[in-house]
């Protein structure tokens, strides 16, 4: 029987870019194929080519023997392709049953939606594959997992069975990476095929069948899960051997730097972010906050970073109260803040490499002189931060917005971290970042704290809050669930106490305030 | 070792420099001779005598054609530059004779370029400073009224000052009164949110009608003899005239005060703390609060910049030229302004080369309508269809196959609602 899908000498090219170069992969029908590589390494360009986003230059695909030409998602789907993207496609206000029916409506006579119809057929393929999801729910209401199998319910509709996972585990907390697994298994006992696109090693053992690294725009090699390991994978990924482990001392934890009490915040949309969010952070040591996202985490670093004001509450930095300060003083204290969204946040991208060095001292010698800025100084100083700190750049002058999102990460941590300071505040630091440079700013910040100053990290990858924190501090619903030793944690554990789940106290009842 | 250093720096130097000078400047070079050309068209098919000789036979509507065109654009370009054949005749005569005022007539035409181009250049930085603050300020019009009664008021009222204190006073009331009325929708902005454009746009409105009240007769700021016009301003407040042997040449010292606010414009956009301030907050101001800058205040700084810009295009233009203030007596330098500053990429060098072209089609289309009888408005259309692909650029790209640009610092020109 010839394989569910093949994907021969696949090469897409861009100008100045070869973002496939000559791919060839192979789908079994029943199996998992996994696409493992780092941004930038040719993985969506070959799943846009699959889905008929993008045309190639050259190669063929074949479904199922035939050789076929797809230009668009529609003939993708026809011929059983279906994706689930990074960011989901659903509308949020939207029940399940329109969401999944939207585009292909179930229509009784003649102009009324029928939604009972397409419940019913939500209702089978629910059961038939464990998905659990309730056809009339809200889809905003959804937790993300659940959002996730609706994602796969709208696939299944449409009677796709070769289905395309991107990234589906970035947004997931373990257990509910664990119950993404058992539907995956469940989609595999019912002929299904899959492909999955990943650089998580761990879960890129577990899950698959076969295994293709790419990297440059070609695969550089198949794997088997039982025939290798996360060290393996991970040279043959980046071309080189990595450390997956972050090389760190004992902490050596000193006076208290950073002191929250009992902090109480609003977000956006007016609604309790935080309930109560007390912890210390002293010099000297790392402290994770781990949680799965909007629990809170970015509201507590915008608090903490002077860029929002708190409902009540006291934070206090080397013993002074800076509840209410601005994002200036803060800086001035000595607080170092590495913004969860780089380009939204830590970046002015039409700007220079030389004047995003600058973001925030630009007002004071040697860079400026009362109001005079020092284009020397402050070429001088780019020239010497992008040496020091390892930027990949044509030159100090070429815009931020032109760089790789690594190197983005290094000039805000170049900026952030070449200061004198004695509290970092690093939100997602390595979120979307190649291993070399995740290795790289996992360095700098043990750098750091061994230098004597307080760390606090927040991440939603669980196994860098883990590898890289002393301590770990885990929110769910804006509140602290537990802080932890990061010796003694285990993930288990961990994904409880992120799913809300405690071992010896049960939480306490969160309030509601009004807008 | 300094001098390695300095190779180095020149050699990435000149990247940037090749892009100004050929990135920056092909789309509007293309975009100018392109609406030269469609001008063309349309003034051929305006034209009756044209359509009479198609009549006849295509190869006499062919030649009718290139006469009508080539009539129009030279008289356009003698209009804007000068008929060569007189200035030289003109200089000749000064040389062997001693009589300059043949020569003085012959410049007459680029003088006009340059008078008109005067508040062009004010206005234009007005707005161009604005753009790079992200902020879209169409209240120059408004702020040239405004700045236009108070210099007006100072010029005539006070009398008995030298002119190196009047003069000043003058102008510092004219940048007072535009960086007021600039200020208010600013102070808006930045407090509640509430968008600069609908307010400037308001605020013109107000302006106008105050101007209105002032200047018409019986009103407090008229002239008294029943006509809607303000008294005339002393001497001493007046900018000196460059060739004022020769009265209908207008072009003065207005002129030199305009390169001189384009290079202050260029120095604080892009030398100062201030300037980077205003350019953070108007790329990302998102980014600029992360840096601790406060955004609410750059904010008002940027639009008293612009207003205090805006009403030296007033001031200029009532103190070198007009010396009295009459009742709607604006020329929409204000509106043309926005234009300018999209033309000119909104940098300041972009703003002058932009204003002389500006300058210059409307002092060659007098000539054009003139000599060639081609209506005022073909050169409307002109201008229109330069800004179109200007603002359009894909249009040029595509019409001459151009590569997109680089990227680089891509200017903010407004956001949407409510967002800050």
């Amino acid at each position: 029987m010839p394989p569910v899908l093949e994907l021969k000498g696949i090469t897409k090219r861009f100008p100045g870019v070869l973002a496939n170069d000559h791919i060839d992969v192979t789908l079994n029908e029943g199996e998992v194929l996994t696409l493992l590589g780092e941004n930038g390494a040719g993985k969506s360009t070959l799943m846009n080519v699959l889905y008929g986003l993008y045309t190639p230059d050259e190669g063929e695909i074949y479904v199922r023997g035939e050789k076929v030409d797809i230009r668009g998602p529609n003939d993708a789907i026809d011929l059983g392709i279906g994706m689930v993207h990074q960011h989901f496609m659903l509308v949020p206000v939207l029940t399940v049953v329109e969401n999944v029916m939207l585009g292909m409506e179930s229509i009784k006579n003649g102009i009324f939606l029928d939604l009972e119809d397409a419940a019913q057929r939500i209702r089978e393929i629910s059961e038939q594959y464990g998905l659990n999801v309730d056809p009339y729910a809200l889809v905003g209401e959804l937790p993300v997992g659940l959002q996730q199998r609706v994602e796969i319910t709208k696939l299944l509709y449409r009677k796709a069975d070769i289905l395309i996972l991107d990234e589906p585990t970035a947004v997931l907390t373990p257990q509910e990476v664990e119950g993404l697994f058992e539907v995956i298994r469940s989609l595999l006992s019912k002929g299904k095929s899959i492909i999955f696109i990943s650089h998580k090693l761990k879960e890129v053992l577990e899950i698959s069948d076969n295994i293709a690294v790419l990297r440059g725009g070609r695969v550089v090699g198949y794997a088997k899960p039982d025939e290798s390991n996360e060290r393996s994978l991970a040279s043959l990924m980046v071309g080189r051997e990595v450390i997956l482990t972050v090389p760190k001392g004992p902490a050596q934890p000193a006076d208290v730097v950073l002191e929250v009490q009992d902090l109480r915040a609003l977000d956006d949309r007016h609604h309790l972010a935080l309930r109560g969010v007390s912890f210390d952070v002293r010099a000297g040591e790392i402290v994770g906050v781990a949680g799965v996202q909007g629990n809170g985490q970015t509201e507590l670093i915008e608090v903490l970073t002077g860029l929002r004001s708190p409902a009540s509450g006291t934070v206090r930095l080397m013993g002074h109260n800076v509840t209410d300060a601005t994002p200036r003083i803060i800086t001035e204290m000595g607080s170092a803040h590495i913004p969860e969204d780089r380009q939204r946040d830590g970046l002015v991208m039409g700007y220079p490499v030389a004047d995003n060095m600058i973001l925030n001292t630009y007002y004071l010698p040697p860079v400026a002189e009362g109001i005079l800025m020092q284009e020397a100084a402050v070429r001088e100083r780019a020239e010497r931060l992008v040496e020091e700190y390892d930027v990949r750049t044509p030159s100090v002058i070429t815009p931020a917005g032109n760089l790789s999102g690594g190197n983005q990460q290094k000039v805000i941590v170049a900026r952030e971290l070449s200061r004198e300071v004695k509290l970092v505040i690093a939100s997602q630091p390595t979120r979307g970042l190649d291993v070399g440079s995740i290795e790289y700013i996992h360095s700098q910040l043990v750098r750091k704290r061994d230098e004597g100053a307080a760390v606090l990290v927040v991440s939603a990858e669980l196994d860098e809050v883990l590898s890289l924190a002393d301590r770990i501090i885990v929110m769910f619903e804006g509140q602290v669930m537990d802080i932890v030793s990061a010796e003694t944690a285990t993930k288990e554990e961990l994904g409880l106490l992120m799913a809300g789940v405690h071992e010896d106290a049960p939480v306490a009842a969160g309030e509601e305030v009004a807008a | 070792m300094t001098e390695q250093k300095q190779k180095t720096q020149d050699k990435q130097e000149q990247p940037r420099k090749r892009k100004l000078a050929l990135g920056g400047m092909l789309i509007p070079l293309l975009a100018i001779v392109t609406a030269l050309v469609l001008g063309a068209i349309v003034i051929i098919a305006t034209d009756v005598t044209v359509a009479d000789a198609f009549g006849e036979g295509i190869g006499a509507g062919l030649v009718r054609s290139w006469r009508v065109i080539s009539r129009a654009y030279s008289a356009f370009f003698t209009g804007a530059f000068g008929d060569p054949a007189q200035m030289y005749r003109g200089l000749s005569q000064w040389i062997s004779t001693g009589d300059g005022t043949r020569w003085a007539r012959s410049l007459y035409p680029i003088t006009e370029t340059l008078r008109y181009a005067t508040p062009y250049i004010f206005a234009g930085l007005s707005v161009a400073v604005g753009f790079r603050g992200g902020l879209f300020n169409i209240g120059a019009e408004g702020q040239y009224f405004i700045a236009g009664l108070t210099t007006v008021f100072v010029g005539y009222a006070i009398t008995d000052l030298p002119w190196f204190i009047h003069l000043p006073l003058a102008l510092v009331a004219g940048i007072l009164g535009g960086a007021v009325w600039a200020a208010i929708p600013g102070y808006l902005k930045a407090k509640t949110g509430a968008h600069e454009v609908i307010n400037t746009i308001m605020m013109n409105y107000i302006a106008f009608r105050f101007a209105e009240f002032m200047l018409d007769v019986g009103g407090p700021m008229a002239r008294g003899d029943g006509r809607p016009v303000s008294p005339v301003i002393q001497e001493s407040a007046q900018l000196a005239q460059f060739l004022p042997s020769n009265q209908d040449i207008r072009f003065n010292v207005g002129f030199i005060l305009a390169l001189l606010a384009a290079w202050f414009a260029y120095w604080l956009l892009f030398k100062t703390t201030i300037g980077y301030e205003i350019r953070t907050v108007g790329q990302n101001p998102r980014a600029a609060r992360y840096a601790g800058m406060s955004v609410p205040k750059t904010i008002v700084i940027t639009m008293i910049v612009a207003g205090g810009l805006a009403g030296l295009a007033a001031a200029t233009d009532l103190l070198g030229v007009l010396r009295f203030m009459p009742n709607a007596f604006s020329a929409g330098y204000g509106f043309d302004a926005i234009a300018l500053a999209l033309l000119g990429n909104s940098h300041p060098w972009g703003v002058v080369l932009a204003s002389l072209l500006f300058g210059a089609l409307r002092s060659g289309a007098r000539n054009m309508q003139g000599i060639a009888r081609v209506p005022l408005d073909i050169t409307q259309i002109l201008q229109g269809l330069i800004i179109i692909f200007i603002a359009a650029p894909e249009i040029i790209q595509a019409l001459y196959r151009l590569r997109g640009l680089e990227k680089g610092e891509e200017l903010v020109l407004t956001r949407g609602w409510g967002q800050m």
